[in-house]
């Protein structure tokens, strides 16, 4: 009898530790060989062959498909550099420069990967739509309602992703965060 | 007491190995995977335009709006796979994918060197059965081992500003995804 109890209670618990971290894993987004520049996070791997069981199940999930590593590379931002999550109700502006790329594109996603509904249709800027200061920095201000500049809507929705991609870019798993690769800093101006 | 710490630590063990073999299996038993969401919408080695998204209908989560996509959904089994497709002014990559959207290989317009991107798919065996002569004539053809008989091609043509969208969409259009008898 005790023996009984001692192999349920070893069953009970190796699922509920298995299965938990297995999703903890996958919804919480963890890869291995990420790049972090301020707020924002890449996974050069995952974007090769080399992809981690971890990413692999992850994209298995979601059904997205990464970009692959000789087309570009993909950050993403969910908190501004604070570290509070984005929140479509306030005004945050993105501000700085980009590493060097052919082209790089900005787009705010709902945290599953869906373009957010807005008046402007505006999911998103290329790099060549953009205005730009004289130094050749930009700012992007995201908000629910038109901005002067820039204006990025985020439609009102309480949590967003911002996906910065580069594309034909040098930059990858071998690149040293610091003056090689400046990413816009995301600061929050307000919210209502 | 002894003996139940013996059965927890068995239970967290077990937990451990429960965690790993679940990551492990689940890109194989996943049934909304890109490849999956691709089904219904592209015929097997044939090139199929993707529709933009739009907030109330996405085929895959986290597009990129910019560009205009085409994809060719490819099964190898019979014979290598011949990819062409024409480059816009701006920017065109073609990515290829395994059945279970790995990223195995990419390659941009600039790096391809030519006005049109011209690859060849196949399988390993495939590449080592290749005459040797053919293999060096052909030495400026691309080719492309894929890991997996199945898996997903994807061009991708970007549109600088929305107005470019129709120079994007005419270049994919022109794309070709066809099976090589060898």
């Amino acid at each position: 009898m005790r023996l009984l109890i001692g192999a349920f209670l070893a069953f009970l618990i190796a699922a509920v530790i298995g299965l938990g971290a297995t999703w903890l894993a996958l919804t919480s987004g963890t890869a291995f060989g990420a790049i972090t520049i301020g707020a924002w996070t890449a996974w050069p791997r995952t974007g090769t062959a080399d992809i981690d069981p971890y990413a692999r199940a992850a994209i298995a999930r979601s059904g997205e498909l990464p970009t692959g590593s000789g087309d570009g590379i993909a950050f993403y931002a969910r908190t501004d550099d604070a570290g509070r999550a984005l929140d479509g109700r306030c005004e945050t502006l993105l501000r700085g420069v980009t590493p060097a790329a052919r082209f790089w594109t900005l787009t705010l996603y709902d945290p599953q990967g869906r373009l957010v509904t807005n008046s402007a249709n505006r999911y998103g800027f290329t790099s060549q739509e953009i205005t730009r200061f004289a130094d050749g920095s930009f700012q992007i201000a995201v908000a629910p309602r038109a901005r002067p500049g820039n204006w990025l809507p985020s439609g009102g929705t309480d949590r967003y992703v911002l996906v910065l991609r580069l594309y034909d870019t040098p930059v990858g798993a071998a690149t040293r965060i610091g003056r090689e690769a400046p990413m816009p800093a995301i600061t929050r101006r307000g919210c209502p | 007491m002894i003996r139940w710490l013996l059965w927890i630590l068995g239970g967290i063990l077990l937990g451990g190995i429960v965690h790993l073999s679940t990551v492990l299996l689940l890109p194989s038993t996943a049934t909304r995977d890109a490849y999956d969401r691709l089904l219904a919408s592209a015929p097997v080695n044939a090139i199929a335009q993707l529709p933009a998204p739009t907030p109330e209908k996405a085929l895959l989560p986290f597009m990129d709006p910019a560009f205009s996509a085409a994809v060719c959904r490819y099964d190898l089994s019979g014979a290598p796979l011949k990819l062409t497709s024409p480059v816009t002014q701006a920017y065109t990559s073609v990515s290829f994918y395994t059945r279970y959207g790995v990223a195995y290989y990419a390659i941009n317009d600039r790096a391809a060197g030519r006005r049109v991107i011209e690859l060849d798919l196949m399988t390993t065996e495939q590449h080592n059965e290749m005459p040797e002569e053919e293999d060096v004539t052909a030495a400026d053809r691309l080719i492309v081992d894929s890991p997996t008989p199945t898996g997903l091609i994807v061009i991708r043509a970007l549109a600088p500003e929305p107005g470019l969208v129709p120079a994007a969409r005419a270049v994919l259009i022109k794309a070709q995804c066809r099976v090589q008898p060898q």
